[in-house]
């Protein structure tokens, strides 16, 4: 009979401290740089010039029919070939950034498309300029359509931080299988770690349903 | 709303208690089946390889098929990495570890070990540019090492906090970390370091430190002491007709020499 040790593992707070911070900051990071990437590349999808339209579309062509560990491998076994190194933090960070930016540029781009024309066309007879146009007709009311989709894309991208560990990224679940491998209390190390994702993916939700109609969309 | 995946996991949790209720039988399960699970690595040559065939080969390997050979049982080999070797055993997803494992006091808390049956030993390697001469001179390097591996826990004991730890889940990823540069300094057993030196020349790779002479010992889940005294009087036996020292000589191009009981 196996018999859970939890303070085994719960000794370890410092440790699972680190992690949970390091996973948001990676997170918060890359979440708001993602998704300004995202929006870039869902307006030259949709409003810009025809060959900016077609590098972005390879790349989120590219970027989400491949899996994100190998995107991080790359980045990180993969680049320094080419005399680009990065350190593990700043390679997640990055993997993170492009991983999300893909899939948040179709997310947005499904929103931007969803405008009635009659919208746009009522912004240009205000002599609004292009560019006012997106920016203040267009893109507030498309993100806001979005956003539950989108707030769901970057909860699963901070769980995906999850394989960051493998390029010795010091986030949560490196420290989890730290702990595990010191005192291979692995039942007992992953519940916690489980249990502090599903934490930090339900607060980081309320986080973005709150915050999003505040400051990012406006109303 | 948000309750709901919390109650989900809290009846996952609760199905998987029962099935680590499981009495001391091991070996005579593994009689009636007439087989054995034993898990070997399959990222560590020339412990334990997997050859241009696809199927498992190296030291680890012939030993554990000379140890069902003299059980009369089939040999049902499983992969692991040095991270997950140990829980294969608690798990019960093998009967026996066969994967250059090391003994220690944190692991003889969780496991049972045998006699040992090869030779083995960790250290520091590092390019010939790069002064190393104690472990304090690692302070301000990056160092590449398998989480989890004893070398993990000695460096960890014996490198000063200055030094920047940089832990991965298996050999092939410690090992690519320091090929690509992003680490200077690994640390780890002799054979991984002895192969990585011999296909990567260009890094100019050397011994520098030694972190612990280690033989080899095989793992039976804490408790099995019926299984354990069987494989022990196997390796007694396979040691006194000179089997041991042949697999050694085979692998390592050296004699098993003394090792401990």
């Amino acid at each position: 009979m196996v018999t859970l040790d939890f303070g085994a593992v719960l000794a370890e707070w410092p440790l699972l401290l680190r992690g949970l911070v390091a996973t948001a900051v990676l997170t918060a990071v890359s979440a708001v740089v993602g998704v300004a990437l995202g929006v870039a590349c869902a307006w030259a999808r949709s409003w810009g010039p025809r060959p900016l339209a077609m590098v972005v579309a390879a790349y989120v062509e590219l970027i989400r029919n491949t899996p994100f560990i190998v995107q991080l491998f790359f980045l990180f076994f993969g680049l320094p070939s080419l005399g680009v190194r990065l350190s593990p933090e700043a390679a997640s960070v990055l993997a993170m950034v492009i991983n999300l930016g893909a899939y948040a540029a179709e997310i947005v781009r499904a929103g931007v498309d969803a405008t009635p024309r009659g919208q746009v066309e009522a912004g240009y007879s205000l002599a609004l300029s292009r560019a006012q146009v997106f920016t203040r007709v267009v893109l507030p009311p498309a993100l806001s359509r979005v956003w539950p989709a989108l707030t769901s894309q970057i909860v699963i991208v901070m769980l995906g931080s999850a394989v960051c560990g493998q390029i010795a990224a010091q986030e949560l679940s490196y420290f989890a299988n730290l702990i595990q491998s010191r005192n291979f209390r692995a039942f007992e190390a992953y519940i916690v770690a489980t249990l502090l994702y599903l934490a930090l993916a339900v607060g980081l939700r309320q986080l973005l349903r709150w915050a999003g109609p505040r400051y990012i969309f406006g109303r | 709303m948000q309750r709901r995946p919390l109650i989900a996991l809290a009846l996952a949790t609760a199905a998987l208690l029962p099935l680590a209720a499981q009495a001391q039988n091991a070996l005579d399960e593994v009689m009636t089946k007439k087989s054995i699970a034993i898990a070997v690595p399959t990222d560590f040559p020339p412990y334990g390889f997997v050859g241009i065939d696809l199927k498992p080969q190296g030291l680890d390997v012939d030993m554990a098929n000379l140890i069902g050979a003299k059980l009369g049982v089939k040999v049902e080999l499983v992969p692991v990495t040095s991270a997950n070797r140990i829980p294969y055993l608690q798990t019960k997803k093998a009967h026996l570890v066969i994967s250059t494992l090391g003994k220690n006091a944190e692991r003889e808390k969780v496991i049972d070990f045998t006699a040992a049956y090869s030779p083995f030993f960790q250290a520091v390697f590092a390019a010939k540019s790069l002064p190393v001469k104690s472990f304090a001179d690692l302070a301000g390097k990056t160092v590449g090492v398998t989480r989890g591996a004893i070398e993990d826990m000695e460096l960890t004991k014996l490198a000063p906090p200055q030094a920047d730890i940089k832990r991965f889940e298996d050999n092939n990823a410690t090992v690519s970390a320091f090929v690509s540069g992003q680490v200077q300094v690994i640390a780890t057993g002799a054979s991984v370091a002895g192969n990585m030196m011999q296909r990567n020349p260009q890094l100019g790779a050397e011994y520098k430190l030694l972190i612990k002479d280690s033989p080899n010992f095989i793992g039976v889940a804490k408790g099995e002491d019926k299984l354990r005294l069987k494989v022990n009087e196997v390796i007694a036996a396979a040691k006194a007709s000179g089997e041991i020292d042949a697999l050694s000589k085979k692998w390592l191009g050296r004699p098993a020499g003394d090792l401990p009981n």
